[in-house]
């Protein structure tokens, strides 16, 4: 057997992992790491501006691969600069690995310089979190770490890594184990045999049934399963935030997202449902509005891989606890053996209201201006330039939404954003992580100018690493969903809401080598994105100026029911 | 309501912490709260009592069953079981209240396990109500220090928690 210092253990394990990529930051707790990441060649290393975006670059590819991504860290300062990317991760059930450096085991406790209680400070937004007591331990650890996270609901892992466990002269014997069991872990692998079937029966039994997916069925890998279920019956479906993509946005079936900012067919068709089906999703309270006038006629059924998720919000009537592809690939054979087909007269009354709802089409912008650029506009011409194809990530706001809204999403794993916690400052160093592992595909970032600005730094990593990744502005000079907010709620009061002073976003892209264009007028909008997007070796920002005055619509009306939503500044159910 | 509930956790260091993290983080009650190794020394038991209606209660042990080092755990309250906390009570003990205070905790079945000329430390066990009420019993204004142990508990007749 090797022996191995417990830095060069930690990046043979990486290496026999399969982690082609790490993101990170150095600093003194980290060094001994760090030397041995210099030693080898098989872990790239890449380094970003701010340790934030080393974790939504992890994240990023995460999502976009569903594998666990890995990031490095120094103790104190660049432990806890993790943190809100940490936090992002775990609200999205996002696979992640953290190792972060720690002062020598022997100062532990002593106040000592860059000394944080990363245990301490991550647990509540961790799924696990595990400090290195001997160097021999890290192996197994590390392999423990991408077991629980990439596992059952997937979440981040952090390993807290004091300075002394990796000392350069300090040799122990190396193997990466195969496999690890922890006998207090075991996610569940098949869902209960006789909910699936009861499941079954209310499905064929529906009269107005709706299929509402979440990001569990991509994390989950269920979107083939799903689309087939939907197109066996021919029922409706919805997605959420996170799970746009899960099934084909511009599908017949697809009602598009629901929710706060879902449209209306997919709220309407929620509300007035007699058999809500989630997979994969977890009634959070930016979908359900009033919990107490959620769905009023409707039976629920809850697929789910975590039980604490079952009845959490939302008293379900079926619960099935499993992970969503088995699931689905039972639902659809206690289909089979029922052999029952669904009430056809019922179910097309059911799509002729809903028919009727979409032909109303409650919400929609006005695409008739032609003095101003509408936001959502810019989203359809992204939509067309980049034939529906490209990986699109974003921050958070109203560009966020409308990016959900307008860009169908016909594939997983292709809408990366922060939806629970709502992160700004995640679209660019997610799209980092998404371009550095497919070069080869459209990554933009949409984003407004109040996120962009929450980590702008990380476009000289983008200059480092060559990552021709697009940044779309949707710029509207101030920060829309606030200003949103305080429009409907306060009176127009927009306390804080603007970004006075914004940079020449040109000028700045072009100092850090990339190239900048700007746009103001509509004709000009298509043409450019043209251009950008031709410009394939080049990151190229694109500033659009928009409609400072659009809200996003429809917008649910508080502590409502799914279907009580504003449709613009005037209209509302 | 009041529950019991009682959890097999990894004997590791930073476990505790993580049971009574997601107690605060998630707004849950704790009333009492006793930890210790077991005859396994891998392995600790801890039990809460804790109240809140059906639906929080079922919250509370799923997250925790969610902790990667709670191993198992049961909610005692759920079937009959056997309650006990131990409780040692200072009191002042002068002139005619040493025979009350000996005579009471002889029916409450404590013991004496402390005497000076002016204080007796008296030690009872049994399910919190009983302790409760023994505090009741006592003449007023006589004590002066009391500690409680917190719940400890374990089901009746066959049922076990154990790996």
């Amino acid at each position: 057997m090797e022996l191995l210092s417990g830095a060069d253990m930690i990046t043979h394990s990486l290496a026999d992992q399969g982690v082609e990529y790490i993101y990170g930051y150095p600093g003194g707790a980290a060094l001994h790491i760090y030397d041995a990441l210099f030693r080898q060649d098989k872990v790239k290393h890449i380094l970003v501006r701010h340790e934030q975006a080393a974790v939504h670059m992890a994240d990023g590819y995460a999502r976009a691969t569903g594998k666990a991504g890995v990031v490095l860290v120094t103790s104190g300062p660049g432990a806890t600069n993790t943190i809100t990317g940490i936090a992002t991760a775990f609200t999205d059930s996002i696979p992640m690995v953290v190792l972060c450096g720690q002062v020598p085991s022997t100062l532990i406790g002593e106040d000592a310089f860059q000394e944080t209680d990363m245990m301490g400070v991550s647990r509540p937004v961790v799924k696990h979190n595990m400090a290195i007591k001997h160097p021999s331990e890290i192996p197994e650890t590390i392999k423990k770490a991408f077991y629980i996270a990439e596992s059952g609901r997937p979440g981040p892992v952090v390993i807290d890594i004091p300075k002394d466990m990796t000392a350069p002269n300090e040799r122990f014997e190396y193997s990466y184990p195969k496999k690890v069991k922890l006998r207090s872990y075991s996610p569940p692998t098949r869902g209960h045999s006789g909910q699936i079937r009861k499941a079954a029966e209310m499905l064929l039994n529906a009269k107005r049934p709706v299929i509402y997916a979440g990001g569990g069925v991509i994390i989950g890998g269920g979107t083939q399963q799903l689309t087939d279920l939907v197109k066996r019956l021919n029922y409706p479906v919805t997605c959420t935030l996170m799970g746009l993509g899960a099934y084909p946005g511009t599908g017949e079936h697809s009602l598009g997202m629901l929710g706060m900012h879902g449209s209306y067919e997919a709220n309407q068709a929620m509300h007035h449902s007699d058999l809500v089906v989630s997979i994969g999703a977890r009634f959070d309270d930016r979908v359900t509005n009033g919990t107490d006038k959620f769905c009023p006629g409707a039976r629920i059924v809850h697929v789910d891989i975590d039980p604490a998720n079952i009845s959490k919000t939302i008293k379900v009537d079926v619960p099935i606890v499993g992970p969503v592809d088995s699931v689905l690939t039972d639902l659809h054979a206690a289909l089979d053996e029922l052999a029952g087909t669904p009430d056809q007269e019922a179910l097309s009354a059911w799509w002729e209201k809903i028919d009727g709802w979409r032909a109303f089409h409650g919400g929609r912008y006005d695409a008739s201006t032609q003095d101003s650029i509408k936001p959502q506009h810019v989203i359809e011409t992204l939509h067309k330039v980049t034939k529906g194809d490209a990986f699109v990530t974003s921050d958070v706001g109203q560009h966020q939404m409308f990016a959900a809204q307008y860009y169908k999403f016909n594939k997983p794993n292709r809408w990366i954003n922060s939806g629970g916690l709502g992160t700004m400052g995640f679209g660019l160093p997610a799209a980092m992580g998404i371009k550095l592992t497919h070069p080869d595909e459209e990554v933009v970032c949409v984003t407004g100018e109040g996120s962009i600005q929450m980590n702008i730094q990380e476009l000289s990593t983008c200059k480092q690493y060559d990552l021709p990744l697009k940044v779309l502005l949707l710029n509207n000079q101030a920060l829309g969903m606030v200003k949103q907010w305080q429009d409907m709620n306060y009176e127009s009061r927009h306390s804080h809401s603007y970004m006075d002073s914004l940079p020449d976003f040109t000028k700045l892209v072009e100092s850090y080598g990339h190239v900048g264009m700007t746009v103001n007028k509509l004709d000009e909008l298509e043409s450019t994105l043209e251009k950008a997007f031709a410009m394939k070796d080049k990151l190229v920002f694109i500033n659009v100026y928009v409609d400072p005055l659009e809200h996003v619509y429809p917008m649910q009306i508080a502590k409502g029911s799914m279907n009580d939503m504003w449709l613009n500044k005037t209209e509302r159910t | 309501m009041r529950r019991i509930i009682s959890v097999l956790l990894e004997n590791e260091p930073g476990a505790l912490s993580r049971v009574v993290g997601l107690f605060s983080q998630r707004n849950y009650n704790i009333e009492t709260l006793t930890v210790a190794p077991t005859d396994d020394e891998s392995l600790s038991r801890l039990t809460v009592t804790t109240t809140g209606s059906d639906k929080v209660i079922e919250q509370i042990t799923k997250q925790l069953n969610k902790l990667i080092e709670v191993v198992k755990l049961v909610d005692l309250t759920e079937g009959s079981h056997i309650e006990r906390e131990l409780m040692l009570v200072k009191v002042k003990a002068v002139g005619s209240q040493r025979g009350e205070v000996s005579r009471t905790v002889d029916i409450f079945r404590g013991q004496i396990v402390d005497v000076n000329s002016t204080v007796y430390t008296v030690q009872v066990t049994g399910d919190s109500r009983k302790l409760d009420a023994f505090i009741k019993a006592l003449p007023e204004g006589i004590v002066l220090e009391v500690v409680r142990s917190g719940v400890s508990g374990i089901a009746r007749g066959e049922k076990v928690l154990s790996l």
